[in-house]
């Protein structure tokens, strides 16, 4: 166990407070390179929980990869998973009490190789969980390793002469793997490359916590992000190439919604109970 | 001859004994047994995967847990289960999964993982014959994956063996007062005989609620009102803080000790003693019957607890007996832990069938007639 702040620090000076760190987070500097985007999206899911008033029953659930200590940085309970396994503890941590709020926070790596069967399986059986999904194509943790979502001729640590198809096969695109599931009631994808991009985000991100909340099924949002330091970029470069390569392959789009009120159809989940 | 008569409660120095089960005289598979312990025991939910010969647990479960308004979830893999037992106990619930050896040796990264981070659970592996796909016939071939910690790092279970279907149902029940007091797994470690018979047992009928601790200083169960977070966790990345979690573990293991449990028969003037636990040990026990009536001092040592190992048993017979015979349905496992107990007092050999071959008493008594004549000349 480790003591929580209490919030954040209040301004000592009569200037308005426009901007401040969530509640739900700490102000431990965290461990991610420069220009790495996990610090943009653990903010975003640290507004998530303040927003919707979450952080008393929130029970998050982080990986093995860079985003590790992401337990690190926040306010809520957190359980640790092995590699891969992160659907598979948050939904035991769901069933077993349905009033908590349950999220995990996982790699490309993590969420779509060596976990991908529990990512699937948790998805078809519509768990109540959230699960935010950061690809950016590398094993970023272990030295820069090919991942199954880097692209086709990337060069990695393991793939020197960049991927290729006929060894490795394209990247996988979980969204529209996961699309084809009837219990998935939010499903989009988006690029932390801009401050607009990052407005959009935190809607899909909105989307995929009422989702839960109102019982209507599975959410992931996939987010784009950068691996300046694995790619061998600067951020700068790294988020052009989000915007220039990387969406090419993996297109944003909101590929399922069963939440917003204008498709005020039941969920497969909520026609079931 | 019969081994119905080996029902009585287990004898021996046992550390903890529980109240009689109360209920009603009926006649209760193994593995049905093994369901029932673990809702009496309190489960709040089980996450299994197919597998034989165990499936009447989850089958049962299926329908049971959800009337108590428990959890029940059929898993996609035992890697699955296991996580989800890893999640649920995080989360500060008593949680259970059950398998046969092929998926027990797939859950046993998520086991480290749970021992790492100090998560009572239960486990019950109804074993089946090994190496590989096997088959599924009885084998004692995972004494050393259950009581040598069997993944990663140094850690170990609580590991109970019953030998009966009462023993199944009473050892359940009692796993997860043993995983919460530890804060560490507990494997039932029962047999594709074990989990497939037949014989009257006491079991309940209904299932009250039962008192647990709170474990609010520590499961990630949600903040709630508590001031600090719960993070659970088996990341230390400080060789100095690794190496305290370790030593804290150890303590605990040391502490388990207190847990030995082991059944004794004739051992008072057994020249012979037949050490065996399990199924092997009611072969045994048969086989030591039949002996006694011919007035061969033999005598059985039964471990009950397999880890912690009772040495201390071992000891003491060493100073009365002439030599020991471990029996054991695989290639010899427990063999290892009772020379390290007897440590060189006195010989120490071993009679083991493999491929889920369980050999008839007679088979047995020959063997120890014939070791025990040709040792000393006849004069047992």
């Amino acid at each position: 166990m480790s003591e929580v702040p209490s919030t954040a620090a209040a301004c000592e000076c009569d200037l308005e407070c426009v901007f401040e760190r969530p509640d739900a987070m700490n102000d431990k500097p965290m461990h991610y390179c420069p220009g790495c985007t996990h610090g943009i999206i653990h903010r975003l899911v640290g507004e998530m929980i303040d927003e919707f008033g979450l952080i008393e029953r929130t029970v998050g659930v982080c990986p093995v990869g860079c985003s590790v200590f992401a337990f690190e940085y926040f306010n809520c309970d957190f359980i640790e998973a092995s590699h891969g396994r992160a659907a598979a503890v948050a939904t035991a941590v769901k069933r077993c009490d349905p009033k908590r709020f349950v999220f995990t926070y996982q790699g490309d790596g993590d969420l779509a190789a060596i976990g991908l069967a529990e990512t699937v399986h948790a998805a078809a059986r519509g768990e109540r969980i959230c699960v935010f999904f950061v690809n950016n194509g590398i094993y970023g943790m272990t030295g820069g390793q090919m991942a199954p979502t880097s692209l086709i001729g990337q060069k990695t640590t393991t793939s020197p002469d960049g991927r290729s198809l006929d060894i490795s096969g394209p990247p996988i695109g979980v969204c529209e793997m996961l699309a084809s599931l009837p219990s998935v009631a939010f499903l989009a994808r988006v690029p932390i490359s801009s401050p607009k991009n990052i407005n959009v985000a935190r809607k899909y991100m909105r989307l995929a916590v009422r989702a839960q909340l109102e019982n209507k099924g599975y959410s992931l949002v996939e987010f784009l992000g950068t691996c300046p330091v694995q790619w061998g970029m600067s951020p700068i470069n790294a988020m052009k190439y989000v915007d220039d390569t990387v969406t090419g392959v993996f297109p944003p789009h909101v590929f399922i919604d069963r939440v917003s009120p204008a498709k005020n159809v039941p969920t497969p989940v909520e026609a079931a109970t | 001859m019969s081994t119905a008569a080996i029902t009585s409660p287990t004898r021996g120095a046992t550390a903890r004994s529980e109240p009689p089960t109360v209920g009603r005289k009926r006649l209760v598979k193994g593995n049905e047994a093994l369901a029932l312990g673990a809702v009496a025991g309190g489960a709040d939910c089980f996450f299994g995967y197919p597998i034989t010969p165990q499936n009447e647990i989850p089958e049962i479960l299926s329908g049971l847990m959800p009337k108590l308004g428990r959890v029940f979830l059929q898993a996609e893999s035992e890697v699955a289960s296991i996580n989800m037992v890893y999640g649920a106990a995080a989360a500060g619930h008593r949680a259970v999964t059950s398998s046969s050896s092929p998926g027990i040796s797939l859950m046993l990264e998520g086991l480290s993982y749970i021992a790492g981070a100090r998560l009572p659970c239960v486990i019950i592996n109804v074993q089946r014959g090994g190496p590989g796909l096997g088959n599924i016939a009885p084998s004692q071939g995972d004494y050393f994956q259950a009581c040598k910690g069997g993944g990663h790092g140094d850690y170990h279970s609580i590991v109970l063996a019953p030998w009966n279907v009462q023993e199944s149902f009473e050892f359940t029940k009692t796993a997860f007062d043993l995983a919460d007091r530890y804060r560490m797994p507990v494997f039932i470690l029962s047999d594709a005989v074990l989990g497939s018979m037949l014989e009257p047992a006491v079991v309940p009928d209904e299932f009250p609620p039962v008192e647990r601790p709170d474990k609010d200083s520590w499961a990630a169960c949600g903040r709630g009102r508590r001031l600090h977070k719960n993070v659970v966790n088996s990341l230390f990345l400080r060789p100095e803080d690794l190496a305290a979690h370790n030593d804290t573990l150890q303590a605990t293991y040391a502490a388990a000790r207190r847990e030995i449990r082991f059944d004794s028969r004739f051992l008072e003037d057994a020249e012979t003693v037949i050490v065996a636990f399990g199924v092997a040990a009611r072969v045994a026990y048969t086989a030591v019957t039949m002996l006694r009536r011919e007035g061969v001092k033999v005598g059985l040592l039964r471990p009950v607890t397999l880890y912690p190992f009772p040495t201390e048993p071992l000891v003491a017979a060493s100073s009365t007996a002439k030599r020991f015979l471990v029996f054991e349905l695989n290639a010899g496992q427990m063999v290892e832990d009772v020379r390290l107990a007897v440590n060189g007092r006195r010989p120490v050999s071993f009679y083991g069938r493999m491929g889920g071959i369980v050999p008839p008493p007679e088979e047995l008594a020959d063997h120890i007639v014939a070791m025990a004549t040709g040792e000393d000349g006849g004069a047992s």
